[in-house]
């Protein structure tokens, strides 16, 4: 026991002190290579921690952070199984590189990111907790499954002793690791228990470093100008006049882009408008809203593929079951492209040198991006590095290395590092947008009004089959989520996708597919509801017997006065998920507005996500969510004029203000099931609670989108 | 030459008359608190106080700033205001990616030295002007009233 008994301390909380470092509340948020957090490491555990000498804790976080709050959550996760605090905790947002986390993956988005951490990220911290207590087993001489961590420190209750980790993290780091060390399924410290955001301090003293914020020695700044027609090229520049703005230093030609090299952005924008470039526009020239929608509506007449499970009902047996049918409805629902119009414009650094590349920037897939860097640049993926920062938006927008794969276009030509910034403009016209989609749904009734047959064929973009060309097979799994598998009790229904496509580019949206079926199927059960003159609460919990999903009915019933009348002008809508894991109903209370048509007052959200995780991040999501999915429910819209995007700017493409805003009320159901996902739900239940909503209020139907033009035409 | 004070500090540049504050902030002083969101004075993002007031720095040419003393987000912890508004910033979660929220704070700040307890309707009229993406708004109203609610900023 050499040393054992003079680092043998009472069991405190000086251990926990210990291990929170000089710092009880980190401002600073860091990133690799630069003021790294806490080297050097006594003890790395694995890939996601280390522990310094002086017990103090670094979490490389595996996901990427663009406001939805992973930051914190994670570090909860960690904290819970570490037994520290989370804000004891020194958090790194790392560098990207496929693999560096093992199953986890850096890609975040479509609300897997506590879906797919729980079980790793709660391991690993278990892994390093084991390893700690073995160091002090071995110290004492007892058997590791005498002793417990607490507070930063390992405890052998028995003997009431006690090692801080700054003791244990030498010999922890010589010694074989222990087999899988159990994670918690109860007791959370941490867990479950509201925790203030951990990146507010730096964010509200605008110490916080976005991908724009980078500066380099040295560095350029750059703007540019992209074809304005999909697909159209590069045709003139006018170089001498652009060179001639002081500050300009270089012009790029690419095939279907130009840029102006500057010394700052003023200067580059500056330089790009005496540049005044022309295109030849290429074949999607004469591309029009009208065009697309009605070839939208043509491509929707043919025969999709089934998207049930083992192909489903066939037509024949669909028609069987639909014949017997009381009374039949069907629908036609659209939504429109939308812009992700993240407040961050798109931007990154880029220094080509050495033979491969420096990247910075803020994005959802540091890994993929780099690989997609490293493909660009014809070099192996070490050749690149590629420095993740924080995000001012991502909504799906930084899924895409577009604009990292556009920086390296113009850096290739740059002799200096240099910093890419796309206008507002350039950001909304050159997005990859939400899909434009088709629906066309009809129920058979029965004599109750209960749906006996359901048919339901989407027509849009796949994403899927642009990304993953090898595994698709007729069936966008993304587009037809949330239609597939309902809330409800479906006894016959068959699920068609048909894939088309038009010269406007698609990528994911907050919501993904789970918020475009949420609209179809939320809107056309409101519809049967009434056919059937049934409440649309007592509805929907008529038609489900899964008890989790009529306990957020329930809640949302109580806690809305859904049983008393709407007050005088104001009216209610409802609407119900069961996708990403996680069950959400809200209700949404509306009146009439002279401007919009409408104005939500009021929407109380219940929520069953399984084990929550930060209380107050759950709030935050679902706020937020509500507040992003009723810019799009009311005035999102991205149309073609000409074969390129008529929107611009704020002006042009309307979001919600503050003063628009509704009071929103949101209610966790304490659950310890399985973690459900929170980004996306919030954003998928508003838009039918909205527009079912919007039909309580005037009798108008809303079948298309954005519900302000509709009501105000 | 051009002289600008900037948070309480005389800084020469040289640029162009019609360069932005903005970006003269940003590119030249090499202070990124102040973002970049529009370019054209519609979200606010770039939000600085130039003799107090909350301006647009996106829409402010560096001629027309004259010897005008200018703020940003980065001296905002020094002053009893922005204090109090960060802490209840961050006491009520507000910030989501918190790419707007300079913008935010400077014109809530800016409200608050003249109405040290505005209402809603107040807020409705002032904060209108700044956008938020991550819909941050319930909270940074909550956060104004958190703020300027039992004394907590000083006179």
């Amino acid at each position: 026991m050499t040393g054992a008994d003079t680092d043998t301390m009472a069991i405190s909380r000086r251990g926990l002190l210990r291990a929170a470092g000089a710092s009880a509340f980190a401002i600073a948020i860091r990133f690799d290579g630069a003021g790294a957090a806490i080297a050097p490491a006594s003890f790395t555990p694995n890939a996601m921690l280390s522990i310094n000498a002086a017990g103090a804790i670094s979490l490389s976080l595996p996901k990427t952070e663009m406001g939805q709050g992973v930051y914190t959550a994670l570090t909860m996760m960690i904290a819970e199984e570490m037994e520290v605090t989370a804000q004891s905790i020194a958090i790194l947002l790392p560098d990207g590189a496929t693999g560096r986390f093992g199953k986890v993956t850096q890609d975040t988005g479509g609300s897997t990111t506590i879906r797919e951490c729980w079980e790793p990220v709660r391991q690993a911290a278990a892994d390093a907790r084991g390893a700690l207590i073995a160091a002090a087993a071995a110290q004492w001489k007892v058997a590791p499954g005498e002793c417990s961590a607490t507070d930063g420190q390992v405890i052998h209750a028995a003997s009431k002793r006690a090692l801080p980790y700054s003791a244990l993290v030498a010999s922890a780091a010589t010694m074989k690791l222990p087999e899988k060390t159990l994670v918690k399924t109860s007791g959370y410290k941490v867990i479950g228990k509201p925790q203030h955001r951990l990146d507010s301090p730096a964010k509200v003293r605008g110490e916080a470093e976005y991908g724009i914020d980078v500066r380099l020695p040295g560095m350029k700044v750059a703007t540019l100008a992209q074809a304005p027609v999909f697909g159209g090229t590069l045709d003139s520049v006018n170089e001498a006049a652009a060179m001639a703005v002081k500050g300009v230093v270089q012009v790029v030609r690419l095939p279907d882009a130009v840029a102006v090299v500057a010394d700052h952005y003023w200067a580059a924008r500056k330089g790009l408008e005496a540049l005044s470039p022309t295109w030849k526009d290429g074949t999607n020239a004469t591309a029009s809203q009208a065009a697309i929608m009605a070839s939208y509506a043509k491509a929707a007449q043919g025969e999709g593929a089934s998207a049930m499970a083992e192909g489903g009902l066939d037509a024949a047996m669909m028609a069987k079951a639909m014949a017997g049918a009381t009374k039949k409805i069907s629908a036609v629902y659209e939504q429109p492209f939308l812009a992700h119009a993240t407040m961050e414009p798109g931007n990154c650094v880029v220094h080509v040198k050495d033979g491969g590349c420096e990247i910075w920037t803020g994005t959802q897939i540091p890994g993929s991006a780099r690989d997609e860097a490293a493909k660009a640049m014809g070099v192996p993926a070490d050749k690149v590095i590629l420095h993740n920062r924080l995000m001012g938006g991502g909504f799906g927008r930084r899924l895409e290395p577009d604009y990292i794969l556009r920086a390296i276009e113009v850096g290739k030509q740059v002799q200096a590092p240099v910093k890419l910034i796309w206008s507002r403009e350039e950001d909304m016209q050159h997005d990859l947008y939400r899909p434009f989609y088709h629906d066309a749904i009809e129920a058979g009734l029965d004599a109750d009004g209960k749906p006996i047959a359901w048919t339901h064929k989407i027509t849009g973009s796949s994403i899927m089959a642009r990304l993953y060309p090898q595994y698709y097979k007729g069936v966008d799994a993304d587009a037809v989520d949330g239609s597939v598998t309902t809330p409800y009790t479906l006894p016959a229904q068959r699920v068609e996708f048909i894939r088309h496509e038009s010269a406007v580019p698609t990528s994911w949206w907050r919501g993904v597919g789970g918020a475009r079926s949420a609209f179809v199927v939320e809107s056309f059960i409101d519809e049967l509801a009434h056919a059937a003159g049934a409440d649309p609460i007592a509805y929907r919990r008529s038609l489900t017997s899964d008890p989790r999903t009529q306990a957020v009915l329930d809640m949302v019933a109580e806690k809305s006065g859904w049983a008393a009348p709407a007050p005088a002008g104001r009216a209610r809508g409802v609407a119900l998920i069961h996708t990403w894991d996680t069950y959400m109903a809200q209700v949404v209370e509306v009146e009439k507005h002279p401007e919009n048509g409408v104005k939500v007052v009021k929407v109380t959200a219940v929520v069953d996500c399984g084990q929550p995780v930060n209380p107050m991040g759950i709030e935050a999501q679902i706020e937020g969510g509500v507040i992003f999915g009723l810019t799009a429910a009311l005035f999102g819209e991205v149309t073609v004029a000409d074969g390129r995007i008529e929107q611009s700017n704020f002006h042009d493409y309307r979001l919600l203000r503050i003063s628009e805003a509704p009071v929103i009320e949101t209610h966790i159901i304490p659950s310890s099931q399985t973690v459900g996902g929170m980004g996306e739900p919030p954003v998928a239940t508003i838009v039918p609670a909205l527009a079912n909503a919007v039909f309580a209020l005037t009798g108008k139907r809303i079948r298309k989108l954005p519900i302000a033009k509709v009501l105000t035409a | 030459m051009t002289t600008v004070n900037v948070n309480g500090v005389d800084h020469q540049v040289d640029v162009d008359d019609d360069m932005p504050l903005l970006w003269v902030v940003r590119d030249v002083l090499g202070m990124t608190g102040t973002k970049f969101g529009c370019g054209a004075g519609l979200c606010g993002a770039c939000t600085v106080h130039i003799d107090g007031e909350a301006q647009f720095a996106c829409q402010t040419p560096i001629a027309s700033v004259g010897t005008s003393k200018v703020t940003t987000i980065e001296a905002m912890k020094d002053s009893p205001i922005g204090k109090a508004v960060q802490e209840a910033w961050i006491d009520t979660d507000v910030v989501q990616c918190g790419y707007c929220q300079p913008g935010q704070i400077m014109r809530a700040c800016a409200m608050i030295a003249k109405s040290p307890q505005p209402t809603d309707a107040e807020i409705d009229e002032v904060m209108y002007t700044n956008l938020c993406r991550c819909g941050c708004y319930p909270r940074i109203r909550a956060a104004i009233h958190k703020a300027t609610g039992a004394g907590k900023v000083a006179a």
